[in-house]
């Protein structure tokens, strides 16, 4: 009889927690559906690509217990694919986003199998040097035209029909593509893969020891992580109409990490705050030129120091629900 | 033979000997990061940023107080030494019950609040610094005029570098050290104050940097950004060598500044990657790098 | 009645509507300054430029005509995404109408895209790219000051020409150093020169040792040095350490600033050879202009980026005025119908395709000795007249020139 109570108090946890996330989830997404009559746009577009990477990155290292210190490159790369696609070989908005996507899958895939080997801080150096390779290489390769970029990407017709070029329609597509991330990110997590991930992040000696093969869950979960990071990558490109070397150099790396720190790495809505805050920081403090740096390196020291579980961790943490 | 592979002899010698000159500087730099990541399982990202703390300080010795290099490259890294025991204390001290990842983005983020200082105050065009003139000039090799100061970095990293070696690895002292890491309660229980030696490790490996720094003051732009991309790199040499092995890095770095001196030679577009190359091939055959233990 | 009222107001509208057609928009000309404030082109645009462009507004009286006129400053961190975000906001949301300056080629080639797009107008004074007159040329854009043909030929022409007719390139390796080389080269062998051999080294070296020794070794009498800022510092200042110019071979410098001159030092940088088309110590106007200038900018003297800011904005308001209105298009194509005059170029024009014209002078670096004073730095070796100092209007691939 115990044990039947504990298992109802649990699942009664469990809904209770599962109903929070679910308000904040609609909070969330009826901010961002009245957000573009108030502020503007393209910033709004920028944060929101930013959020869908910071998530697919907090899968990794949250959820995963992964630190990938060189994410920046599938980004890059889908953000480059798809503005080759669209400018060069005329491929239609959604064909470009998947074109950019499906690559950053497969340099997922390669990279996941070299890096997944080691752990810890080797696996973080390891993935920080095929970034760094990976930058190189597009520094070299004539398609990505070096430190100007890929420029004039066009935005298209969406399905052949919806013309993308209006600011309102693109951020209205944007933020369904946003949506369909984060949901995607969410379903893994609460899933049983997700709960394996979790289990292996906790104690992976144990976690082999009940027959798991923590290797292939660990590269699906970074493979995953790589293919949104992408899909984050292929928009922005669109978006700004733009690929550029910034977005494949390691401070980006760095940056994803800052975001998921400080809106709280493992937390659901963390990442996505987290983004909003870092971007939103360097849009408006713009002017103030270095002091942008010297505060993210303050909230990377303070976020490290005291505040590990970061706004949302701390947020949950009060409620006693996760989020 | 006049050329090796299509290449003058002449020049093939000549980019040899400049593949060691920078050597040089990443085994110094590498050094101090395996001093600090050996004995003390940190990874210091700030090394870089410490690095460029070192020219910084021999600038400011040279144009705000007057004092010359020779003086320098004793102060400076006791100054960026000092910062460093400063930052150990009030801040990483916390962090050692924690995963290392933690230590890891700690660094990063002094490294971005160092930089990002610097850069406003110095903005990032670079800052002169005059080659002591004991050392300008530089002999005809008949292959190639060398710099007298380049031969200096040369002898002078190879001097610092053994030295280290030699008191970590053979004196009493580095003996405590390295028992420490591997069981500082032990250690402690025996009488000698572990938090202070791992203190003071640190405070000497971030020396280092700083004596690179020195160092590389006369012959690069002293400018803020001058470690943001090097760091990378020396991790790259450092991991190769094996996180804990003094002497990996050592000859790892000089090793790795040959192989790019000739990748320059032949192949100058890959001179960024082939160390990165390298790595990748190194942590999948040898993990713990080539000379390195198991941990 | 109501017909009439309705007439009336209907006509009411459209007189306001014709009215504010030819009216400043928002009653304000907004300036945006847009370039690097921060790292390795701060110092021959940057702040400065913010400086030149207030001063251009000063001396051409806006306050005096009653026009309103506000300037406002960005840092695009050489970062072409950056540099689009800003000009994006501002267009879109800030109101600025023209932006200005704008160094480094890949954010210039960006803002040259936007500002078509949005009709606004884009006075370029620091980028490089001869491509903004060519390929990518645009009726909302001028191009000051300097480009990549110019320096091509301006420097490569004069330095064959005195005798330094056999060349080794070391160039950045990215779009802007490959441009450079590339006209460079074309230049060198069209006057009979050779060109011995070229490295490229990555973006950004710091160490320049292994490229130099391979130029040394090619014994090639003129060094090119396809690069800009940082780099063009750091290989001269390496080249000083490893005794190429007191062996004989002399550095060719594609693209050098006076502010690049400064900070390196007349003991590293003596015997230079490069093109400007702006000195502060050409004549009594220029020098007065430098005066001016550094005391207002913390004792810097004007690089000929920051002249191109002033004399670019000081057009700019002179076709507004005579236009009446800011519309972007506009304002541009009367930009190129009227000739231009400024105390810092002389007289000139701008061309169908957006090109500026004015003379290139061929300076070289005086020796430490020669120098009188703190930016006393070039002596003039040649004047390029400005119909050869540019490309032919024909020769670009511009689709706004009409083909013969």
């Amino acid at each position: 009889m115990a044990s039947a109570d504990k298992t109802v108090a649990y699942r009664v946890a469990q809904d209770q927690g599962l109903r929070h996330q679910r308000v904040a989830f609609g909070v969330m997404v009826a901010v961002l559906v009245l957000a573009p009559f108030a502020v503007y746009p393209v910033f709004l577009m920028k944060a929101l690509c930013f959020a869908l990477f910071a998530c697919a990155f907090n899968l990794l290292i949250g959820f995963g217990g992964l630190l990938s210190f060189g994410h920046a490159m599938f980004l890059g790369t889908a953000g480059y694919a798809c503005a080759h696609a669209a400018k060069m070989w005329g491929f239609q908005p959604e064909f470009a986003i998947l074109f950019g996507t499906g690559a950053s899958m497969l340099l997922g895939i390669v990279t996941g199998l070299l890096a997944i080997r080691r752990q810890g801080i080797y696996f973080a150096m390891i993935t920080l040097a095929l970034a760094q390779m990976i930058f190189f290489f597009y520094v070299q390769t004539p398609f990505t035209h070096g430190e100007d970029g890929i420029q004039a990407v066009p935005r298209g017709r969406l399905f052949g029909l919806i013309d993308l070029s209006d600011v309102m329609v693109m951020y209205f597509f944007v933020l369904v593509v946003f949506l369909a991330g984060f949901l995607l990110i969410y379903r893994i997590i609460h899933s049983p893969f997700g709960q394996v991930l979790k289990a292996i992040r906790e104690n992976e000696p144990r976690a082999i020891s009940l027959g798991y093969r923590t290797d292939q869950y660990k590269l699906l979960a970074f493979v995953l992580s790589a293919t949104l990071a992408g899909l984050a990558g292929a928009t922005k490109a669109l978006v700004f109409q733009l690929a550029s070397l910034t977005d494949v150099h390691w401070t980006m790396s760095g940056e994803v990490v800052l975001m998921t720190l400080l809106g709280g790495l493992g937390t659901v809505f963390g990442p996505v705050v987290g983004a909003f805050i870092i971007i939103t920081m360097e849009n408006y403090l713009s002017g103030l030129g270095q002091w942008v740096t010297i505060i993210q390196g303050s909230i990377f020291v303070a976020c490290v120091l005291a505040f590990r579980r970061g706004i949302i961790g701390e947020l949950g943490n009060w409620l006693k629900r996760p989020l | 033979m006049d050329t090796i592979f299509g290449i003058p002899t002449q020049a093939l010698f000549g980019q040899l000997l400049i593949g060691l000159i920078n050597g040089s500087f990443y085994a110094l730099l590498s050094l101090g990061l395996a001093v600090i990541f050996g004995l003390l399982n940190i990874i210091n990202f700030s090394h870089g940023a410490q690095y460029m703390m070192g020219a910084f300080c021999a600038w400011f010795l040279l144009t705000k107080l007057g004092v010359g290099y020779w003086w320098s490259l004793a102060i400076a890294p006791v100054a960026v030494g000092a910062f460093g025991v400063a930052i150990e204390r009030t801040m990483l001290k916390q962090l050692y019950k924690l995963d290392h990842l933690y230590g890891l983005l700690l660094t990063f983020g002094l490294a971005l609040i160092i930089q990002g200082l610097f850069r406003h105050e110095y903005g990032s065009s670079g800052l002169p610094y005059q080659m002591p003139s004991a050392l300008s000039g530089g002999q005809n090799l008949g292959f190639m005029f060398l710099p007298n100061y380049r031969t200096w970095v040369i002898v002078a990293s190879l001097f610092v570098c053994f030295g280290t070696w030699f008191v970590i690895e053979r004196t009493k002292l580095g003996s405590y050290l390295r028992a420490a890491t591997e069981n500082p309660a032990l250690v402690q229980a025996f009488g000698v104050n572990v938090p202070r030696m791992i203190t003071l490790t640190y405070g000497f490996g971030v020396g280092l940097a700083g004596l690179a720094g020195v160092m590389a003051a006369p012959i690069y732009q002293v400018n803020p950004l001058m470690g943001a991309d090097l760091i990378i790199v020396v991790f790259a040499v450092v991991v190769i060598g094996g996180m804990g092995s003094i002497m990996g890095s050592i000859i790892t770095g000089f090793a790795l500044g040959i192989i790019e001196g000739l990748t320059k030679v032949f192949y100058p577009e890959a001179s960024n990657t082939v160390i990165f190359i390298i790595m990748v091939v190194v942590l999948l055959i040898r993990p713990a790098g080539l000379f390195g233990t198991q941990r | 009645m109501r017909l009439k009222l309705k007439l009336g107001l209907a006509a009411a509208v459209a007189l306001a509507c014709g009215s504010a057609n030819a009216q400043v928009s928002d009653g304000m000309i907004k300036i945006g300054v847009l370039n690097d404030m921060s790292s390795l082109y701060a110092d021959l645009a940057g702040p400065g430029s913010v400086v030149a462009a207030r001063m251009a507004v000063e001396d051409f009286g806006a306050a005096k005509k009653g026009m309103k006129v506000e300037i406002v400053s960005a840092d695009h961190q050489n970062k072409p995404d950056v540099g689009s975000s800003i000009a994006r906001q501002w267009y879109d949301v800030d109101k600025v109408d023209v932006i200005v300056d704008v160094p480094n080629s890949g954010v210039a080639l960006a803002i040259n895209q936007i500002t078509r797009d949005k009709g606004k107008a884009f006075i370029n004074s620091g980028a490089a790219s001869a491509d903004l007159t060519g390929k990518a040329c645009s009726p909302n854009t001028v191009h000051w000051t300097y480009d990549t043909w110019m320096l091509a030929n301006g420097t490569g022409n004069a330095i064959v020409k005195t005798g330094g007719d056999s060349w080794f390139f070391l160039t950045a390796d990215y779009a802007f150093g490959h441009a450079l080389e590339r006209d460079t080269e074309a230049v060198v062998l069209k006057t009979g020169g050779k060109v011995l051999g070229k490295v490229r080294h990555p973006l950004n070296t710091q160490d320049f040792s292994s490229f130099l020794l391979q130029a040394q070794a090619s014994k090639a009498k003129v060094i090119g040095l396809a690069n800009a800022g940082g780099d063009t510092v750091n290989s001269i200042k390496q080249a000083a350490e490893f005794g190429i110019v007191k062996g004989g071979q002399n550095l060719a410098g594609l693209l050098v600033f006076l502010t690049d001159v400064h900070g390196l030092g007349l003991e590293k940088a003596q015997g230079l050879i490069f093109t400007e088309t702006f000195y502060w110590d050409l004549n009594d106007q220029t020098r007065a202009f430098a005066k001016r200038f550094s005391a207002a900018n913390k004792g810097v003297y004007p690089s000929m980026v920051h002249a191109g800011v002033y004399a670019g904005v000081l057009h700019y308001l002179k076709a507004v005025e005579s236009l009446k209105g800011d519309d972007g298009t506009k304002v541009v194509a009367k930009m190129k119908e009227m000739p231009t005059d400024d105390p810092l170029f002389g007289k000139g024009r701008v061309r169908p395709d957006g090109r500026k014209i004015h003379p290139a002078y061929l300076v070289e670096v005086k020796k430490p000795a020669e120098s009188k004073g703190p930016y006393d730095y070039y002596k003039i070796r040649a004047t390029i007249p400005a119909d050869q100092a540019f490309r032919p209007l024909d020769q670009g691939d511009c689709p706004l020139v009409a083909k013969k």
